[in-house]
């Protein structure tokens, strides 16, 4: 037959460019296809350590972001009122002197008057340097609304944690456990790895009350009731336990599992049991004899007790026995609050114990662990979990977060073949990392590093008078362990002037406004409301977007960022880095298009603001600045000689690697090599990182640590047991009497489980959750021409049993409500959910005006967000005082606990969710009507 | 050419992995931006920042909930494009012979200068493979990537289409489906790979792995029962276990 | 399926014109000149008028040429050539019948079967799609003959004939909605087929793949109430068939013909318009529609 001959073999493009993806912060290595100088086509980088070739939804559809009609186009002052988008454009020179004249006075007369946030920085070593030169105590990035529960759970556990600090040995394990993950920032490394398990035939058991998703393609799914998973988790290591499946030689090798625990009444109780160098003590089995964990040759005791005066000292792991073998976590016991049967609750138990100990191998990599001990092979226990913020986002996360890696760790299957393993800089104990510091003088920089791990009271951070030091209130009594800030108390707290007033809000990528605040109408209020002058209580708001999002409208200077196609970035070592369980790896972004519009970087304009006040970090001695711009700082920055933002290809002749002297072509070998670098952990070195030497070592050469820093995995947690002693009575630095109780029962050095209060929640008996749609970045997937054909409108998610029983049908309206606001959206049935928690897609739901949509888009009139019936504070307790909706020890913003009630409703008029808002101007106009994008002939 | 060939040299088509997708739509952008830039017209997109957004695409993906009688409901991730049938409908009733097979591959594809943009071919198809392009007026379907799969200007390992090169969880299989010995062929055999609506007869090349059984780890509760026979029942005797099993351990006192 | 109005304009209005033009092929009535010219002017106006209707929904209606190389293969191919073929020997016939005084019977023969088979390829286009049960019938065909020769008839002014086809029509037209309605259930084409998930439980469709429209949407999955079918049934049937029969039992006048012609014209179209509306695309089934 004759049929058309078609050139099978076009052209594909003129160049490929290779930088890295930021559609969303998973940061995978992109191919971009060039066409007459224009973006044609994206895809992934088969060589890139992160995706290895693939690509998800939002990074092939980055070329809709670069083009997208939302991006900001100039420098923007406001004109009209706060809230109303009405703008002006102004010049770079305008706009600085605006900013450095708000700035300058701050500096000199209190820099905490700055409050600088930085939301999903991926430049955050950077952007901190900045704040600390600047000298305010107050910056932060979005951790504490994200995942702090999770970060600090882990690190303060052992030395790192799931979210992006370590992952699953996906080519290993043979049973994977996922806890509350939707999506994640390990977007691509999770679909790869769900796929090698699947192709290997090996079990996926997914714990999520709703079964979408990765979930859906677990080959058993737990629904479980949201926020009881520390009931179910412990309740599997009271099984494993009782059953003596655990791996003892693992606890006792590697664990504080065997460390003495002073068990005097007084200022010591709780307390390790350390020598005169600070060592914790356990008995050597082999001896008898009481000695520091790491002597050579010490096979510490799991069992064994200490007799001193009279005293008996006990290892953490008796207490261990005496609360998770009690009958309070037996699998009866708590089935009916986690909604999952006791059988299925064993049954996954012993499944875990099956793979964990009949499905053990060996791998033949030699190793000498800390205490001098070789070992010939390394043993596999190919049993993974992977958790995020369905565990972590509720008020009692923290402590689920602990007990899931105790269950790890019993079983004896972190940093080892098949487990769950770290991802460098990590593992990196609490020891290692720094201190908070919040020590604020005139004119000169901050006096520490404003984030940091606390051991104990004495490192909160307040002020002389006891009072917050900052801001958000971190570091402080009501949530100690507050890791990474509380951005989500930032406005709300400066709008009460407590603990004080600030002068100027400076904001970078959080779209505070609209989904990343609670209380969304709450804030816009604060951010739009006047003091009896008639000034705003706020009185500066400066904001860095790269788009016209809702969160622009509340700004008085717009710093106009570049796309990520368009700017320098680094991800850092120094930072949160692109590493993977067996290597370290870094990457960069470059101007792979210049910007058709009068944009800058975010972070060269810090660079220009710090040059125009001269900030001590960057200048020179002699009065000039260091660097000019982004590219400059990272290729010549050094945090300690020889060590720099960028690790690969440094030295004169970029032949070094971690540590090494600048290398003025840095930037280009990086381009050459893809945008990336990765060193490969030797073979030997790459399982049992905190007690391998050869890991220690590789980890010092490479710059991580500055010695080798072995330690042990701390299922009893000192630090937690000595806030519990300051809420005794003990020590100088005593909390409030209105936290003591509170402390008390939340601190436990040993994981536990609380109901989150439930204050308020009388007749609200309903989850209501949210989801990250896979194929939507927050609101920045909206401006997206293919994207928001996806997702351009979000359903409230109802069980069938509720369905029913409320009498709804797909399409039906329905009222929502919980103690603090009211929202009516259109509901969908789905059967796959637990039968007590509706949901929907996060961050659909957009202002009209904003994001260059027509202002009856759907995700405008229908899209809605569930933010509205959530608030930063618990209602009133009739205690006179607001608690924070946030986890008590880390202060992470709890958005799961929230409680509804369902009612039909009438549809809205013109079928619009409710809330409205009016519309706010748009500074760039809407997008075309119509697109066929193609850029080659 | 209407006609189709009596049988194609080879049966190139994709396997799809309904126990793997997990639903995120990396596939359908992927080739919105491939066949966007390459084959034949942009694929179009309407009302891009209005009210009623849509466009061309081809791929898609659903998701269906299977309620079993007894256990769980689940939900399960449904791509789907052109199957690259071998008794293609679409093919046939084309009156301009604008869509065609080809001989060598087996691939469906529109020759998109002689389409008038009658639309039968998608009435035809069963599958909802097919759409008009509301900007160019001719027909759009999923080309089998055909300009990447022999394309010399490609690397070999990127000689697939665009939606299986980037499927993160290798949902997506290609290959040679006439070919009994071919890794696609021999999946299809393992995982008993299914048509869709075998009865409308067009023997779709394109086959589906169907998810694997689940929700039966309770069922095997007998068999795990023994692994969890409690060690002792209470704390004092947990700590006697323990000292028994510790000297066990390698380098234990026993 | 979308009932886009150039479908239905032109399977009404081409199926009447040729079923018109099949008649006077055959010689009925038997006219000559002017009033030939009037008969043969109707026809042609209406099926050419169908026709062109036709080509509005195409994407390039400029290359309509090219759908007449499939005739191989293709119902629509096929169609335009009977179109043609008719539509010329007709021509040449009424040329003779309207110039000429008179003009070959055998002409005219071939030019009514061509004018026949074109409503037949007509049908075929719609019968032969399996993805479209109720269309998938052999009562099809049957119907859009049925129906063209009774129009024919009634506009030939054919009295006799056109009362037992306008039954026979009617009696079709029953047929066709009763066993239409039972068609996609008894294709056993349904959720579990299109998805091959049905040994495993009950399927339903959940999320929809994009929650804006597209193409397959709007063309294929347009959803008739039930009430409002039945009633529109009910019209139609009774201005396609049931008022021409009866404003041609009454004595014949000239108003009365119009009036039954226009009537049957409304109610097929209504017919026809149904005949869209209610016909179920398998594809629906992917989106949960049906
Ligand atoms: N109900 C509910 N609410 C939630 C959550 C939830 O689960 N449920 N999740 C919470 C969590 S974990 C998070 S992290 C937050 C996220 O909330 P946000 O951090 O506010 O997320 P985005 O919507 O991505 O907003 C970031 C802003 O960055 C801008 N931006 C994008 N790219 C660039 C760029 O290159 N440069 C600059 N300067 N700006 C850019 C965007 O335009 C947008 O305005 O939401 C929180 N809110
Ligand atoms: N595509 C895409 N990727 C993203 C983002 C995005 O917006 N889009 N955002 C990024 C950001 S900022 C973050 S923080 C991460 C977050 O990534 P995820 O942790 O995956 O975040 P969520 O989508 O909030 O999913 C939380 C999951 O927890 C479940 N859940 C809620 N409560 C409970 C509970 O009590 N127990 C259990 N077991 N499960 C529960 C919910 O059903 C949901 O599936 O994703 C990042 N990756
Ligand atoms: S997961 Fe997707 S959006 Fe995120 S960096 Fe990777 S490709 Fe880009
Ligand atoms: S890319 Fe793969 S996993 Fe994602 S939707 Fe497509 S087939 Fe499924
Ligand atoms: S799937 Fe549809 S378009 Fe593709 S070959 Fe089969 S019938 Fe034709
Ligand atoms: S739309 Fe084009 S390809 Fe399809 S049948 Fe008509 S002419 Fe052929
Ligand atoms: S094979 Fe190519 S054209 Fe077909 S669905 Fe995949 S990417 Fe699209
Ligand atoms: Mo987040």
């Amino acid at each position: 037959m004759n049929q058309p001959v078609i050139d099978t073999s076009p052209k594909v493009s003129d160049e490929i460019r290779k930088t890295t993806c930021y559609m969303c912060a998973c940061r995978c290595g992109i191919n971009v296809h060039m066409k007459d100088g224009k973006v044609a086509y994206i895809e992934g980088n088969r060589d890139h350590p992160v995706n290895k070739g693939v690509l998800c939804a939002k990074g092939s559809a980055g070329i809709m972001q670069v083009n997208a009609p939302s991006r900001l186009r100039a420098p923007l002052k406001r004109v009209g009122p706060r809230g109303s988008g009405e703008f002006e454009e102004i010049s770079w020179g305008e706009a600085l002197d605006m900013a450095v004249g708000w700035l300058n006075p701050i500096r000199e007369d209190n820099p905490e008057k700055l409050a600088f946030f930085t939301g999903r920085d991926q430049s955050q070593s950077f952007t901190s340097f900045w704040a600390q030169n600047f000298g305010t105590c107050n910056y932060a990035a979005h951790g504490g609304f994200c995942s702090v529960n999770m970060a600090a759970g882990g690190i303060y556990t052992m030395g790192g944690a799931f979210w992006e600090f370590g992952q699953p040995d996906w080519d290993h394990t043979k049973l994977f456990m996922l806890f509350g993950v939707a999506e994640d920032h390990d977007s691509n490394p999770i679909k790869m790895g769900l796929g090698k398990i699947k192709a290997r035939g090996a079990r996926v058991i997914g714990v999520n009350p709703i079964r979408s998703g990765y979930n859906a393609i677990a080959d058993d799914w737990v629904g479980i009731t949201p926020g009881t998973d520390g009931l179910f988790i412990m309740a599997m290591i009271h099984v494993l336990m009782k059953a003596g499946k655990i791996d003892l030689d693992y606890l006792s090798r590697y664990t504080n599992a065997p460390v003495l625990i002073n068990a005097t009444e007084g200022p010591e109780k709780g307390l390790f049991l350390k020598d005169e160098d600070g060592k914790p003590l356990v008995i050597d089995r082999a001896t008898g004899e009481l000695t520091a964990f790491d002597e050579p040759g010490v096979r510490p005791d799991l069992s064994a007790t200490y007799e001193k005066d009279g005293v008996t000292h006990r290892p953490v792991f008796h207490q261990m026995a005496e609360r998770y073998l009690s009958d309070e976590y037996a699998p009866e016991a708590v089935a009916e609050a986690c909604g999952v049967p006791a059988t299925k609750i064993r049954a996954i138990a012993g499944e875990l114990a099956r793979v964990a100990f009949d499905e053990a191998f060996e791998l033949d990599h030699e190793w000498t662990d800390f205490r001098g001990e070789k070992h010939a092979k390394m043993i596999g226990r190919p049993v993974a979990m992977h958790s995020m913020r369905g565990v972590s986002a509720h008020a009692n996360g923290f402590q689920t977060c602990r007990a899931l890696h105790v269950l790890q760790i019993i079983l004896g299957t972190v940093e080892v073949p098949g487990g769950f393993r770290f991802k460098p800089p990590y593992p990196k104990p609490v020891e290692a990392h720094p201190t908070p510091h919040c020590k604020v003088t005139p004119n000169s920089p901050l006096d520490g590093p404003h984030l940091g791990f606390v051991r104990g009271p004495e490192h909160l951070a307040l002020k002389e008078d006891g009072s917050p030091a900052r801001i958000d209130k971190a570091f402080t009594w009501e949530n100690p362990m507050s890791s990474h800030g509380l951005m989500h108390m930032v406005i709300s707290n400066a709008h009460a002037g407590d603990p004080y007033k600030i002068d100027t809000l400076f904001m970078y990528m959080a779209n505070m406004s609209w989904n990343s605040s609670m209380n969304t109408k709450g804030v816009m209020e604060m951010l739009t409301d006047k003091d009896e002058n008639g000034d705003y209580v706020i009185p500066h708001i400066i904001y860095s977007d790269a788009y016209s999002s809702e969160m622009v409208a509340y700004a008085d200077l717009i710093l106009p960022d570049t796309t990520y196609l368009e700017r320098h970035d680094c991800i850092s070592l120094l930072d949160r880095p692109i590493c993977e369980a067996g290597a370290a790896a870094d990457a960069i972004r470059w101007p792979v298009v210049e910007p058709d519009r009068d944009v800058r970087g975010f972070q060269s304009v810090l660079i220009d603001l710090a040059n125009r006040m001269g900030l001590p970090g960057f200048t020179k001695e002699d009065g000039s600045a260091k660097w000019t711009d982004y590219a400059d700082y990272i290729v010549n920055h050094e945090r300690k000689p020889g060590i720099g933002p960028l690790a690969g290809f440094r030295g004169e002749d970029g032949d070094k690697e971690g540590r090494g002297e600048v290398n003025p072509d840095q930037l280009n070998r990086y381009i050459e090599n893809g945008g990336f670098y990765v060193a490969h952990i030797p073979e030997g070195a790459d399982y049992y990182k905190p007690w391998n030497n050869a890991y220690q070592d590789w980890a010092v050469g490479m710059g991580i640590y500055d010695s080798p820093q072995p330690y042990l995995f701390q299922l009893y947690s000192e630090p937690m047991r000595k806030f519990q002693l300051a809420a005794e009575g003990h020590g100088d630095r005593q909390p409030p009497d209105h936290l003591r109780q509170q402390i008390k029962d939340t601190m436990d050095p040993l994981p536990i489980w609380y109901e989150t209060d439930q204050t308020g929640n009388e007749g609200f008996t309903v989850n209501a959750l949210t989801q990250r749609p896979m194929a939507m970045y927050h609101s920045w997937g909206t401006q997206n021409a293919w994207l928001r054909q996806l997702h351009g409108r979000n359903p409230l998610y109802v069980p069938t049993k509720l369905m029913r029983e409320h009498g709804l049908q797909d399409g039906d309206w329905a009222k929502v409500s919980s103690p603090h606001g009211q929202i009516t959206v259109p509901v969908m049935e789905m059967a796959a959910l637990n039968d007590n928690t509706v949901w929907t897609w996060n961050a659909i739901g957009k202002r009209k005006g904003a994001w260059a949509l027509q202002e009856d888009a759907p995700e405008a009139t229908e899209g809605f967000l569930l933010n509205h019936l959530i608030h930063e504070l618990l209602p009133p307790k009739g205690d006179g005082l607001r608690w924070a909706n946030s986890d008590p020890i880390t202060g992470q913003a709890a958005w799961f606990d929230l409680k509804v009630r369902i009612e039909k409703a009438e549809a809205p008029q013109d079928a619009e969710s409710q809330p409205e808002f009016d519309p706010i101007k748009s500074p760039v106009g809407t997008g075309p009507k119509d697109l066929a994008w193609k850029v080659g002939k | 050419m209407t006609q189709l060939p009596q049988s194609t040299d080879r049966k190139m088509g994709l396997v799809i992995d309904l126990d793997t997708c997990v639903g995120c739509h990396a596939c359908v952008i992927s080739c919105k931006g491939w066949n966007t830039e390459n084959y034949g017209a942009p694929l179009s997109d309407q009302d891009a920042y209005g009210a009623d957004p849509s466009g061309t695409f081809l791929n898609r993906v659903h998701s269906y909930e299977v309620q079993p009688a007894e256990s769980h409901a689940q939900l399960i991730h449904f791509p789907k494009s052109c199957l690259h049938c071998e008794d293609a409908p679409c093919v046939t009733v084309c009156p301009t012979g604008a869509s065609y097979k080809r001989v060598e591959d087996g691939i469906v594809l529109v020759n998109e200068s002689d389409c008038i943009g009658c639309g039968l071919c998608a009435w035809s198809c069963p599958y909802g493979a097919r759409e008009l392009d509301q900007a160019e007026g001719v027909m759009k379907k999923c080309t089998l990537c055909v300009d990447r799969i022999y394309n010399e200007n490609l690397p070999e390992v990127d000689r697939v289409p665009s939606c299986v090169r980037t499927c993160p969880a290798g949902a997506r299989h290609f290959g040679d489906l006439g070919d009994p010995n071919s890794d696609v062929s021999k999946l299809v055999a393992e995982r008993d790979g299914m048509d869709l609506m075998p009865e409308m007869g067009t023997k779709p090349v394109n086959k589906y792995l169907p998810p694997r059984p689940k929700d039966t780890v309770e069922d095997q509760i007998d068999i795990l029962a023994p692994l969890l026979a409690p060690v002792a029942e209470e704390p004092k005797g947990f700590i006697s276990w323990l000292d028994k099993a510790l000297d066990k351990l390698p380098g234990g006192s026993a | 399926m979308h009932p886009a109005p150039s479908v239905i304009v032109f399977t009404t209005l081409s199926g009447l014109g040729f079923g018109l033009l099949f008649f006077l092929g055959l010689g009925v009535p038997d006219v000559s000149g002017w009033v030939a010219f009037t008969f043969f002017a109707i026809a042609y106006a209406l099926a050419v008028g169908g026709l062109l209707a036709s080509t509005f929904h195409l994407g390039h209606p400029e290359r309509a040429l090219k759908a007449f190389s499939q005739w191989k293969s293709s119902w629509l191919s096929r169609e335009g050539w009977c179109a043609v073929i008719a539509l010329s020997v007709m021509g040449l016939y009424a040329i003779g019948v309207i110039f000429l005084g008179q003009s070959s019977g055998a002409l005219g023969l071939i030019g009514a079967l061509f004018s026949l088979a074109t409503v037949f390829t007509t049908s075929m286009i719609y019968t032969q799609l399996k993805t479209i049960p109720r269309w998938n019938m052999k009562l099809t065909p049957v119907m859009f003959l049925s129906m063209s020769l009774a129009g024919g008839a009634l506009l030939a002014g054919q009295t006799p004939i056109a009362l037992p086809l306008l039954v026979i029509a009617a009696f079709v037209q029953m047929l066709y909605w009763r066993f239409g309605d039972k068609a996609f259930a008894a294709s056993g084409t349904n959720m579990g087929t299109a998805t091959g998930l049905g040994d495993r439980g009950t399927v339903r469709a959940f999320e929809p793949p994009h929650t804006g429209t597209n193409y397959l949407l709007r063309e294929f999955v347009h959803v008739v109430g039930r009430k409002h079918a039945e009633r529109l049934r009910v019209i139609s049937f009774i201005l396609a068939f049931f008022l021409p029969f009866l404003l041609l039992l009454v004595p014949f006048s000239h108003l009365f013909a119009l009036l039954a012609v226009l009537s049957h014209l409304v109610g097929v179209a209504l017919s026809r318009w149904l005949f869209f509306a209610q016909a179920e695309h398998v594809v629906g089934l992917y989106y949960g529609k049906r």
